[in-house]
This record gives structure tokens, sequence and C-alpha cells, in this order.
């Protein structure tokens, strides 16, 4: 197992977000991260990104206590995208993927060529190449959100954490976030995604974890934790689970409780 | 593209044009260089752009060999030049290109647009303590007094955002105020209570902003905190840089948040406090200047710190000289002019980069 959170806790004003959870994200897969507003997803991945110190437990990836390192060793392997990340300044997509440099080399010093060349092949892998001139403000939501991860690979990381990454783009820009993150994981790039539509998680997904008022509900392959009897008291909906016709995987379709 | 398709949609596939960093410091650079001579030039007693380098070059002479020979000038004309002018020349320089750089990183660590070098109740405290020694009649300390008040309304801001928690933004800002409204209502009040005729002008052209005073101790105390204080600034580029998405974001690539969010706000305070005492608060050169710079040479901060300096030490020079030259003998307070200066080409500017406005999202 490469990344293992252990009885990761946190509180905020005395309420408890994060209530111990376990969890080990299988390498080089894509984890969907699910569960209701306030289960406590985006709280969890500040957590593994080392943002919000925890008040308990640990993060290790590949056996390495997280939390111990540095924040720069810490940048130099874990990534994090938030959802909805706007600039308050124009800044060119380039300049935007360069910030994904920062944890390497000098705090002082300027980039260097190879910074340069590492976000010419982020922009590449992302498929973002042809916006590299253009301001971020420019760009559409499925254009932003390649920038965004293109800003993500150019830190190198070895775990890739991203916050609702398919938010407010259409079905196809979702598709093409979810289609560039499958193409790291392909490279052995471990990620893990919060996301709040179950049917893309059970479409995209290797492994989900399921949460619930910051515990952990359910968690394994798509298909033993997307089922009805799991899903129905988390979400208080009555859920049918179908089989997709082609890819054979589960196709939930919902209905008020009651 | 065409013209046509252009007008049509501006902003959606036309590339960016930028300069590299390096040309654009080497021709702000030299801008500077040439304005400081000409602007040495403008005013009574017809002195040559030759003769500002000549006088220059012969102080220097002096000052390298220790001794004292004759001016080529003339005893009159290289007083104006050397201990006149060009020390206010240069103090305007360096309190421009300060001021510059202090907005620009204000306007970053705050995400806010708003921001200026002032933010922090800086101009407000300062303004406190040099009208406390005005109206008591001991101006000599004034600069003393002014930097004084720029540390403790600081230390005051600093210590009510920190004591709510995290140091976020919105809570630098909103103490900020706090301070800054008492130190006003402090300042009016010790104005309202004891100033007289003769010290309320003195009063008047301070808060207003002015260079008319500055020699060469002037010259030394704002040049040394540039060099030093901005250099420091201008080398924690990349550091800035991370925050343009905001304190997670910039948590996330490795930036100790809380801890350059204090060192860099009190660098910059520092920097300003010195600034001020030099020159009192001269507006719109740190509020707006950054914004001009940014729409030109983008929002990257390894391109925007030097190039803003230099044009913020270029803009103040001329903005100086206009004050002193333009109704002459009478004076105008700086801070007149740079707004009077400085909206117009501002707005040009707002409008022939419309794009970047609306790409600010």
């Amino acid at each position: 197992m490469s990344l293992e959170l252990d009885r990761l806790a946190w509180s905020v004003a005395g309420a408890l977000i994060v209530d111990g959870v376990d969890a080990t994200p299988p390498r080089g897969a894509l984890t969907g991260l699910l569960g209701p507003n306030g289960a406590g997803k985006s709280s969890l991945l500040r957590l593994v990104a080392g943002v919000t110190a925890p008040d308990a437990g640990t993060v290790r990836l590949e056996d390495v206590d997280l939390l111990a390192l540095g924040r720069r060793e810490r940048a130099r392997r874990v990534a994090l995208v938030e959802q909805d990340s706007v600039a308050t300044a124009p800044l060119t997509v380039r300049d935007a993927v360069l910030l994904g440099r920062t944890p390497h080399g000098s705090r002082w010093g300027g980039l260097t060529p190879e910074d340069h060349a590492i976000a010419d092949g982020a922009l590449r892998e992302a498929g973002a190449e042809a916006f590299g001139p253009r301001l971020l403000g420019t760009l559409s939501g499925g254009e932003r959100q390649r920038v965004h991860l293109a800003r993500a690979l150019a830190q190198e990381p070895e775990l890739l954490l991203l916050d609702e990454p398919t938010n407010h783009l259409d079905v196809h820009a979702q598709l093409d976030t979810l289609g560039v993150v499958r193409g790291l994981t392909r490279r052995g790039v471990t990620v893990v995604a919060a996301l709040h539509d179950l049917n893309l998680a059970a479409q995209a997904c290797d492994h989900v974890v399921l949460l619930d008022r910051g515990r952990v509900v359910a968690a394994g392959p798509v298909p033993e934790v997307l089922r009805p009897e799991v899903i129905e008291p988390v979400y208080r909906v009555r859920c049918v689970v179908l089989e997709h016709p082609e890819t054979g995987r589960p196709v939930l379709t919902f209905a008020p409780a009651g | 593209m065409t013209a046509a398709a252009q007008a049509v949609r501006p902003t959606t596939s036309r590339p960016r044009r930028t300069v590299p960093t390096a040309v654009a410091v080497v021709v702000a650079l030299a801008v500077l260089v040439l304005s400081v001579t000409v602007a040495v030039t403008v005013g009574p007693a017809g002195i040559a752009a030759g003769d500002v380098w000549g006088s220059v070059a012969h102080h220097v002479d002096d000052l390298l060999t220790g001794r004292r020979t004759e001016a080529p000038l003339g005893p009159l004309l290289d007083g104006i030049v050397w201990d006149l002018r060009l020390p206010r020349v240069l103090t305007a320089a360096a309190v421009g290109a300060g001021l510059a750089v202090a907005g620009a990183v204000m306007q970053s660590l705050t995400r806010n647009p708003l921001a200026d070098p002032y933010l922090l109740g800086l101009s407000s405290g300062a303004s406190l303590g040099a009208v406390a020694v005005l109206v008591l009649g001991v101006g000599v300390l004034l600069p003393v007094a002014a930097f004084v008040g720029a540390v403790v309304a600081l230390a005051a801001a600093l210590g009510l955002a920190g004591s709510l928690g995290t140091l976020t933004p919105a809570r630098t800002i909103l103490a900020g105020l706090a301070v800054a409204q008492l130190c006003s209502a402090g300042t009016s009040f010790v104005i309202f209570w004891s100033a007289t005729g003769d010290s309320y002008r003195e009063i008047l052209a301070w808060l207003m902003g002015s260079l008319a005073g500055a020699g060469w101790a002037s010259v030394a105390i704002a040049g040394l905190a540039v060099l030093v204080l901005g250099g420091l600034l201008v080398l924690t580029g990349r550091t800035l840089d991370a925050f343009a998405f905001g304190d997670t974001a910039a948590a996330a690539l490795g930036v100790h948040v809380a801890r350059t969010r204090w060192t860099l706000l009190t660098v910059v305070a520092l920097l300003t406090g010195a600034l001020v005492a030099v020159s009192g608060s001269i507006g719109f050169v740190g509020l707006i200047l950054p914004h001009g710079v940014r729409l030109l040479v983008g929002a990257a901060h390894r391109r925007l710190l030097p190039v803003a300096a230099l044009a913020g030490a270029t803009f103040l020079v001329w903005a100086d000289t206009a004050a002193r030259s333009l109704f002459e003998p009478r004076e105008l307070p700086v801070g007149i002019v740079t707004a009077f200066l400085g909206a117009p080409v501002f707005a040009l500017l707002l409008w022939r980069r419309r794009s970047s406005t609306q790409a600010l999202g």
C-alpha cells in the first residue's frame, strides 16, 4: 500500500470534522472520496496535503510519515488542487503552471531551464500546451481545470489530491479532466479525488472511500461500496443500482426516501 | 487575426505579448536615469543635462580623493544641483520605488486590489506621530516620530489581527482599519485642539506628502530602506507568486503561510515607515502604480516587482518635478500631482488592456 491514513482526526471550534479516518488508497489508482455535503471530504484532503495539521493520526506515503516532513519536502511529493481556485491577478497559464515549481530548487533563486522544461511537459500531459501564453481568466472551466492539473503535475508529485475536480464542468469537460487523471495513474501517480457525482465515481474510479460525518462508512472497489444498502442510509435517499450495458459498472438512480 | 475580428472578440484567443524581464528592466532603468538627469535641470537657473553629470562627477571625485576642489559650475549653480535638486530628485526616486514595491506586495499578501503600503494604519500612525511633534514645535524630530508612529501602528494592527487567530487577509485588513481609524481620530483631535495657523499649514503639507525638505539625509534613509528592504521583497518574488491562488494553495506549494505573511508585512511596514518619515504619506503611487505595471508586464512578481520599482521611481521623479515647477514659485503637495498625473494614465491603461481586466477571475 502506498498511502495510509491512520486514525486521522481534526476538529474546529469543538466540532469534530474528521473523526478517526483510516484508509489505504492503492498506489497508481484513482480513489474517489465520496460523501454528502459536510462529510469532511475537503477537510480530509487538506489534512493529507499537510495544509492543516491534524489533532491526531498519521499520513504515510511509501512508509514515509508525510506530516513529519518539512513543508517543501512534502510539497515535492504531494500536490493539491482545490475546488474553484481563482487568482486575483491576471496570471498567464504558463506563470500559473510554473507555480508548481515553487517547492523545487532554491527559495531565493529564479526559475531554471529545467523548471521551464518540466512546466512544458506538465502542460503537454494535461493537454493544455495550446493555452500557454493566454491569461487564466480567458479560459473555459474545463480548460482552466487542465491548467490546475498541469500546475499540480509541475510539482512532480507521487500523490495527487483533487477536490471536486469536475465541479461546474459540462459532461465533456468532466470526462476530459478524468481522462487526464487516468493518464497519471497509468504512470504510477496515486490520485485521491473528492467527488460529488456518484455515477461519475462509479465509471471512473478504481477504488472508493465513502465518508459520512467525518467517519469512513465503507471503502473498497467500486462494486463493493456503491450498493443500495450502503448508499441509502448515508445520503437518505432511495437508491436503485443498475448495470451499465457496456462497461458492466454500476449505474445509480435515486429517489426520495419515503 | 484581422483588426475587425479582434474588435469583436478581443479576449478569447489573442496571446499576451510580453517583453523579456531583462529587457523591461534595462529599458526602465535607462528611462529612470534619463528622468533623474532631466528633472534636475528643470527649474529656474538654466542648467544643462551635462552640467548635472559634471557636478556629480566633481563631487564623487572630491569624496573619493578627500580633496575639496573648485566646482566647475561655480558655487551657486553647483549648490542648486548638488545640495537642492539632486537630493530631492533622488529622494523622489527612492520613495517612488519603495512605495510601488510595498504596494504591489501588500496587494498580493492581502489578495486585495485596494491594498496600499499604508494599509496597516501605517500612514495614520505616522501622521499622528508627525502631527504631535509639529504641534509641540519640535519639527526636527519629525522623521523619527513618523517612523515610530508607523511602527507602533503596525505592531498594534498585527497584534490585533494575530490575536483573532490565523493571520488571514481579511483579519489583516480589518485590524489595520481599526488602527487607522483610531490614529486618524487622534490626528484630527490634536490638530483641532492645538494647531495654530503656522503649524496647521505645515501639518497639512506633510499630510498630503511633500519632498520639499529632502536633503542628502533623506536620500540616505529612503535609499537604504529601498535597497535593503525593497531588495529583500524583490527576492521573495517566487514565494509571493505562490499566494496567487490563496493561502491553501500556497501552503500546498510548501510555503509557510503564516510566517511568510508576518515577515513580509513587517518588512513592507518598515520600508513604508522609512519612506513616510522622509516624505509624508504620498498617495496613489503604492495603490495604482502596481496595477498599471501588472497590466503591462503581468502579475508574476519576478517581473512585476523590479519593473514596478523603476516605474514608481520615474513616476514620482516627474510628479515631484511638476509639483515644484508648475506653479512656480508656489509649490503643490506632490500627493495632489501624483493623482492628477496618474489617474488619467491609469484610466488609459485600463482601457487599452481591457481584456486583462476582464481576465481578473
